[in-house]
Formats: structure tokens, C-alpha cells, sequence
């Protein structure tokens, strides 16, 4: 029996069900199920994120300056980024304005965050969807050093005999029979499309990049203080800047800001001799692929950030755009705004949560986490081990937030499509460039490759805005402003009784805000809806499906019990459900048991 | 012999009860010894592939950790050499631990890596307890973790010397804003924080969807219908 969904979709349940749990190579738990018709169409998909979420309700009653820390230890990845939403949180409640060279330090870790996230997601947690390490050993390093040359002519590891090494190497690793990362792949499914020299490149930079990535983290390091959990201050950063100084301690001097510049410099050179190039030489052969679009060319948001002066949030003032594209109509960019109790609210009438009236949704400011745990009727299996989910029924430990009422897709594609719709020149050119390379039309931006490639993109523009804040603030200390913190607030008794404050980011997986109440100095409620919370969403009050669910319909998949393509889009997303959900898991099992009935 | 370079790794989740266990006992270890230059001590907190630079330096690796060994809740075990990341690939009881093989193998496939390992593992006794802190068995743990761990650099001619007064709590290696007193005196109280998990995943009994029962009971199954 066929569905219609209010945002456009058909849902259709009669054919076999394929079951996959947990979903491989992302962070933090999640199961997928889909249904497939006689010709191996995607034609229902059902995402559920398996783990309870409930940072919440642990920041409730404690010292807000404290909760940047709290959050920061949600996952292993953006930490960050969450630190920093809830500096920003906690001082818009506290009206804190931070100086200007602590708003360029913190721009500059956040890109560097985002630079370093982008470019481990694609070769660390996307590649192997697209990239066959096993036939890169079939490779002759001849041809694959004329490939390196040819995509790529700038970068310099391009010898036949460095291609063999890599070869001869990873060889001996597959045949150690421990295949370490590469291990639980479909090696011999046919929706593999690269050649065994594109395979052997790619393969090669993955090791490239894994070796590379860590001179990036250096950069929030130096600034954070510590490795690898950077600090972060309510009122500004927590370094102190001292140009002549030599050696001194933790502070900032000209020897570690050139420390700084020249990883900014190795990254940009990173991202655009390999990771650019890599993209535009994967794309040419999945470029009849053009599935997982989803919503994200109907219903795209973007809170905007890196703010170019400090303390100002408005969009004019942010470099990454800001915005809502609803009902795939590019000619028109809604303003969107984090205050209003009647743009982003929650529904969980098919999450296990619980609130008086579930019919209606609920902004962050006045968000309730209260489990309940109670599964559809026609679910098979038990409560702690479930076969078929119920989809009619609640289904997931991730609530439903919609912008007045749309489902909406976030993160690089949709920051992309934004700031396409609404004429920013870096991103259009950007955009532009990449279509142009492949020869496809700008509807190809709507799909799995589309967000591959925003990522990618995206990477390279911030590592350009990256220098443009490291001069500024060299300029600025050269001008005589060293000050990297306000603390006039600093002393809870200088707070108000009662006040309320959101924080927001760009994180690398897509538009993040905290909302916070302080009532008598303590945390009275604190409510994060993250990246993942949009894109991993159930199913809300009216029927709508979220970005996961949507971009796995009408998908072809080669062989139902291998989950390939499955992987694939919902990996362009790069979710994270450690922060969506909650943390613990069940026992470690890293091939995803997929089940079809 | 050269002298070797020596990471200390306490890892896991400080906000997960006893899986915060591994980054306590680094951060006590700090607070207690002076140890020469060629050790380092870090708080390795659930970072995975962020841990493979530091990883891939080190000759000899330490790593703290909450382990479910099946032993009894509280019983330290050590494990060595090439046991090491095969053990922590056995049998996992959080997230990072399958991101800290994967840390162990890229290393190696990355060249590099350290030769000698071991694995100052304690079964916890509570992961199910979002926010709260290591309970006594852990913390008693604690003093002979570092024992271990110092009994075994001494192999390594390490000589670890006994700071004369323990550094003071703000000095930790980890995080200021959630040292061990700080954290457990600002916790929120259990009327205003949940403190049970998944159902599902947690293999805990079914009323504690209602109640607030700590221990870890063994598995119970709801059927359905």
C-alpha cells in the first residue's frame, strides 16, 4: 500500500524489507531499514538512531560556563564545535561581547575543524563507498602515475615506483589478513565503477591523508592549549597573546602564529592538489550515479557562521551564508531566525520521547527530553532485540525538528545550495567551476556525489578564509590589540536572575544551535539540536520524512543483501549519532548484519 | 639502548560513569609523579584517528581503560604486546574502543607504531549512569593502575619520581571545568536528570524505564506478541 508524504515522497511498503544495523563507518549507532520492489528500487526507507540522547538533562542545574566542556565530550569529533555553540550560548544569555582577535581565533579553529573533519570524512568515512582498495592491487604504478600526473599535476608524489611501494604495502597488509580499515567491504560488488589505477591513487591518498590530518589539529592545539581536548572560555579565547615573548608558556607568540600560517598553507596546498582533484577524477566515473538527493533540492537550511566582525551574528556579517530554501524554489532565500517559538520547533510522535501534547512541536527554549521507550504494533521481535521496526509508531531516539514545518536537509550541500540560491560569489564560482569539470548540469548538485562534492569544496573555501583571519588578527596584534578575552562577567554575581540565550554553528556536518536558560546561575535548561537531529529526523506530525529517509527513495541498489548504496548516501551526510542520540553501545560489531525478509 | 619514547594514554568517556575510568587514572598519574621527558601522558578522551600522529611516535604505549572482561565488576587485568589490540577488537563495550584498534592498525599500515603495548584494563562497574562519575571500586583502582603502569616503564629504565605533594586538582592533564570534585558536586540531582539509557542497547531490565535502578542486571527479554 503506496503513502504520500506531504513533502513529495510515495512510500511504499509491499516489497521485501532489508534490514541494516548497525550502518558502518559513521560515529555513534544507527539502523536502517528500506523496502525494495521486484527491480531492486528503494521504495520506503526507515531510519532510526538506536541510542538515547540525554546531554540534556546532565547540564540541568550545573555552572554554564562548565557546559562548553560537557558537550565537548559528547563524541570523538566535533568537539570543538559544540564548545564553541555553547561559549556562544551562554554569552548572547549573558550579553558578553568577546574581543575582535578572540572572534578571528575562534573562526580560524573552527575552520581548521572543519577543513580537518571534511577531509577525514571523505577519506576515512566515505572513500571505501566509492573507492575498491582490494582491486587497487590489480594496478600497473605506471599507468597510475600517468593518472596522478594528469589529475593532478601539481602534487608531487607521483612516481611509478611510489605507487609500487604503496602497492607492495598494502598488499602485504591485505594479505597479513587483517585488512585493519578496510576490512567489512562488498569487494565484489558491481556498483564499484573505478578502474584499478583510480583505485590505487585514491587508496594512496587515503594513506596520504591519514599522515596529513594531524598537522591540521595542531592549529587548535596551539590556541586550545591542549591536545587533543582544546580549551574554550565564556567571554572570549583562553590564550593569552604576547608577541616578544620567547618559549613563554601557553601564550601566543609570533613564532606559533607562523607555526599556525604555515599549516594553513600545507592544508590548502592538501586540499587542493589531492582532495579537489580526487573528487573531480571519482565524479567522472559515478557521474551516471545521481541518486540520494533526498530534499536537498527542495527544502535546505544554513544558520550561517564564521562571523567577520565579532559579536555581530546577523547574516550580512557572516561569511557562510545563512537561510532556508523550502519547496525547491532557489529564487527565494527565507531569513531564518533561531528566536522565534515558531520557526524551528521538535515533534516526537514517532520518537521515544514523550510530551503533553504530541501533536504539536516544541522550540528548543521550551524543549523537553523525557524518554519513552514503547515501540509500534506491528513491530517484530522484543524490546531489546528488534527485527522490523514499526514506522507507524515511534521509532527513534532522534526527535524531529522542522522549520515552520518542513523537513529540512543541513550541512555542506545545503550551506552550498543556499549560498548558491542567494548569489554568494566564492561558493557560485566554486560551484560553477566543479560542474563545468564534470560537464553536468547544476541539477547534479541534488545527490549523493552532490554532497561528496560541497564537502570537498567547502574544504578548500575554508582554508581561504583561514589566511584571511590569520592576517587580520597578525594586523590587529601588529595594531596594537592583544586582548583575547572579556571577563567582566566573569563572576556569577554579576549575572541576572533570569535570562535566556542561543548559540549557533556551521559544524561540519551542518547547522548546529544550543539553547540555554540560566535561572540563578545555574543551568536551568539546556537543549542542543544538532546536525544529525535534522538529517537523521523520523518521520513528524503530519507525515513528512527527513533528509536520510528521503535520499534513500527511488535508489537502485545492485544486490539487496549488500548494502552498498545504502552506505553510500547516507555516509554523504557524514552523520554523527553520538551527539543526536545517546553514547553507549551494544557489542561492538563492526559488519553491519544485514537482513532480508 | 636508545631511550624510548613512551605515550600514556587514558582513554574513554568521562561522561559515562566508569568509562571515564582510563582518563582518571592518567590524570592521577600526573597529578602524583614527575616523569622524565621521554614519557608523555595524555588524556586520549574517545579522539580516534586523532590519536594516530601521537600513536605512530611512540615506541612503548600504556593504554588505561574501562575493558569488559567478563571478570567480576572492579577486577583490574593487564594485558600484552600483540594481545593488545586483538582484545580490544574481541569484545567492545563502548564506541571508542572499536576506533582505538583502528588507531592501533592504521598506525601500523602507516609505518611506524609502537612495539611494545600493554593494556591496564579494570570491568567496570557501572557504564549506565550518563553524567556520573567512577564509582569506589573504580577509583580504588586507581593507586594500582599506576603501580602497574610504573612497575612496567621501569623496564624501559623509566624512573618515575613521587612529587613530594600531589599537583593540585586544577592541574589536571585533562579538563579544569571537570575535575573529579567539580564534577561530582555540580551533578545535577536524579529528580532533575535522567540517569537511564537505552533499553535496547543497554541489556538492562525493563523497569528501569520507570525506575532507577543502577546495577547492571542480566539480560532480561520483553517478549512481544
Amino acid at each position: 500500500m503506496a503513502i504520500q508524504t506531504p513533502n513529495g515522497f510515495t512510500l511504499d511498503t509491499s516489497g521485501k524489507r532489508v534490514v541494516v544495523d548497525p550502518l558502518t563507518r559513521i560515529e555513534g549507532h544507527m539502523r536502517c531499514e528500506v523496502n525494495v520492489d521486484a527491480n531492486n528500487m528503494i521504495t520506503n526507507a526507515v531510519s532510526t538512531g538506536t541510542m538515547w540522547r540525554g546531554l540534556e538533562v546532565i547540564l540541568k542545574g550545573r555552572d554554564p560556563r562548565d557546559a562548553w566542556a560537557f558537550t565537548q565530550r559528547i563524541c570523538g569529533v566535533c568537539t570543538g564545535t559544540h564548545a564553541l555553540t555553547s561559549v556562544r550560548a551562554v554569552e548572547d544569555a549573558l550579553k558578553i561581547n568577546i574581543p575582535e582577535n578572540a572572534n578571528s581565533i575562534r573562526n580560524i579553529m573552527q575552520l581548521s575543524l572543519q577543513i580537518h573533519d571534511h577531509l577525514v570524512h571523505f577519506y576515512h568515512l566515505h572513500a571505501l563507498d566509492w573507492v575498491n582498495p582490494v582491486h587497487a592491487l590489480k594496478a600497473d604504478p605506471k599507468a597510475t602515475s600517468e593518472l596522478q600526473k594528469a589529475t593532478s599535476p601539481r602534487h608531487p608524489k607521483s612516481s611509478p615506483g611510489y605507487f609500487r611501494d604503496v602497492q607492495n604495502r598494502l598488499k602485504k597488509f591485505v594479505e597479513s589478513g587483517q585488512l585493519g580499515p578496510f576490512k567489512n567491504g562488498y569487494w565484489d560488488n558491481p556498483a564499484y565503477l573505478l578502474p584499478p589505477e583510480a583505485n590505487l591513487m585514491a587508496v594512496t591518498h587515503y594513506l596520504e591523508a591519514l599522515d596529513f590530518q594531524s598537522q591540521i589539529m595542531k592549529t587548535r592545539v596551539i590556541f586550545g592549549g591542549k591536545d587533543p581536548h582544546p580549551n574554550w572560555l565564556v567571554g572570549g579565547v583562553p590564550c593569552a597573546i604576547n608577541v616578544h615573548g620567547e618559549g613563554a608558556v601557553g601564550a601566543i607568540n609570533m613564532e606559533r602564529l607562523n607555526f599556525v600560517s604555515s599549516i594553513i598553507d600545507q592544508s590548502t596546498e592538501f586540499i587542493e592538489n589531492v582532495y579537489i582533484p580526487d573528487i573531480i577524477a571519482i565524479g567522472s566515473f559515478y557521474k551516471s550515479w545521481l541518486y540520494g538527493g533526498g530534499i536537498s533540492g527542495k527544502s535546505v537550511l544554513a544558520y550561517g557562521d564564521i562571523p567577520d566582525h565579532a559579536n555581530d551574528y546577523s547574516p550580512k556579517n557572516l561569511l557562510m551564508p545563512s537561510g532556508a530554501v523550502i519547496n525547491g524554489n532557489l529564487k527565494e532565500v527565507h531569513p531564518v531566525d533561531l528566536r522565534d517559538p515558531t520557526q524551528i520547533q521538535e515533534f516526537v510522535p514517532h520518537s521515544w520521547y514523550t510530551y503533553p501534547d504530541e501533536k504539536k512541536g516544541l522550540h528548543p527554549w521550551d524543549g523537553i527530553t523525557e524518554p519513552n521507550y514503547v515501540l509500534g504494533p506491528k513491530t517484530k521481535g522484543t524490546r531489546t532485540n528488534i527485527q522490523q521496526i514499526d514506522e507507524s509508531g515511534k521509532y527513534s531516539w532522534i526527535k524531529a525538528p522542522r522549520w515552520k514545518g518542513h523537513a529540512m536537509e543541513v550541512g555542506p550541500l545545503a550551506r552550498y545550495v543556499v549560498g548558491y540560491a542567494s548569489g554568494h560569489k566564492e561558493i557560485t564560482e566554486q560551484i560553477n567551476g566543479v560542474l563545468k569539470a564534470l560537464d553536468v548540469p547544476v541539477t547534479a548538485l541534488f545527490s549523493t556525489l552532490g554532497r561528496t562534492a560541497a564537502r570537498a569544496l567547502e574544504a578548500q573555501w575554508c582554508c581561504h578564509k583561514q589566511r584571511y583571519f590569520m592576517d587580520k588578527l597578525i594586523a590587529n596584534i601588529k595594531a596594537g590589540d592583544s586582548s583575547t578575552a572579556n571577563v567582566d562577567r566573569w563572576e556569577p554575581k554579576t549575572w541576572p536572575k533570569d535570562v535566556k540565550g542561543v548559540g549557533f554553528t556551521e559544524a561540519p556536518r551542518g547547522a548546529l544551535a544550543h539553547w540555554i536558560k540560566i535561572k540563578d546561575t545555574r543551568i536551568d535548561n539546556y537543549q542542543c539540536v544538532v546536525p544529525t537531529t535534522w538529517n537523521g529526523s523520523p518521520r513528524d506530525h503530519a507525515g513528512n520524512i527527513g533528509a536520510f529517509e528521503a535520499s534513500l527513495m527511488n535508489t537502485k541498489v545492485e544486490r539487496a543483501e549488500e548494502p552498498v548504496e545504502i552506505l553510500r548516501t547516507i555516509h554523504s551526510f557524514d552523520p554523527c549519532l553520538a551527539c543526536s542520540t545517546h553514547v553507549m553501545g551494544e557489542d561492538g560489531r563492526e559488519l553491519a548484519k544485514v537482513t532480508v525478509r | 639502548m636508545e631511550t624510548p619514547r613512551i605515550l600514556i594514554l587514558g582513554i574513554g568517556n568521562l561522561l559515562w560513569a566508569d568509562e571515564g575510568f582510563g582518563v582518571r587514572a592518567v590524570e592521577a598519574l600526573h597529578r602524583s609523579y614527575e616523569l622524565p621527558d621521554n614519557v608523555k601522558l595524555m588524556d586520549g578522551g574517545t579522539q580516534g584517528l586523532y590519536l594516530v600522529s601521537h600513536v605512530r611516535a611512540a615506541d612503548v604505549l600504556v593504554v588505561f581503560d574501562a575493558v569488559d572482561y567478563g571478570l567480576a565488576p572492579g577486577s583490574m587485568k593487564l594485558v600484552e604486546g600483540n594481545e593488545v589490540p586483538k582484545f580490544l577488537g574481541a569484545k567492545k563495550i563502548s564506541l571508542h574502543q572499536t576506533g582505538f584498534q583502528e588507531v592501533l592498525a592504521t598506525a601500523e599500515l602507516l609505518g611506524g607504531g609502537p612495539k611494545h603495548h600493554l593494556l591496564i584494563g579494570v570491568q567496570p562497574v557501572e557504564l549506565d549512569d550518563f553524567g556520573g562519575s567512577l564509582r569506589d571500586e573504580m577509583k580504588a583502582q586507581i593507586t594500582p593502575a599506576i603501580a602497574h603502569a610504573l612497575g612496567y616503564l621501569a623496564r624501559f629504565g623509566v624512573e618515575a619520581r613521587l612529587r613530594a605533594a600531589p599537583l593540585p586538582d586544577d592541574a589536571t592533564l585533562a579538563c579544569e571545568r571537570m575535575i573529579m570534585a567539580r564534577y561530582e558536586s555540580g551533578r545535577p540531582s536524579e529528580a532533575e536528570a535522567c540517569r537511564f539509557g537505552d533499553l535496547r542497547v543497554l541489556m538492562a531490565s525493563p523497569e528501569r524505564s520507570s525506575g532507577n535502578e543502577r546495577s547492571l542486571h542480566p539480560h532480561q527479554e520483553d517478549r512481544m506478541g
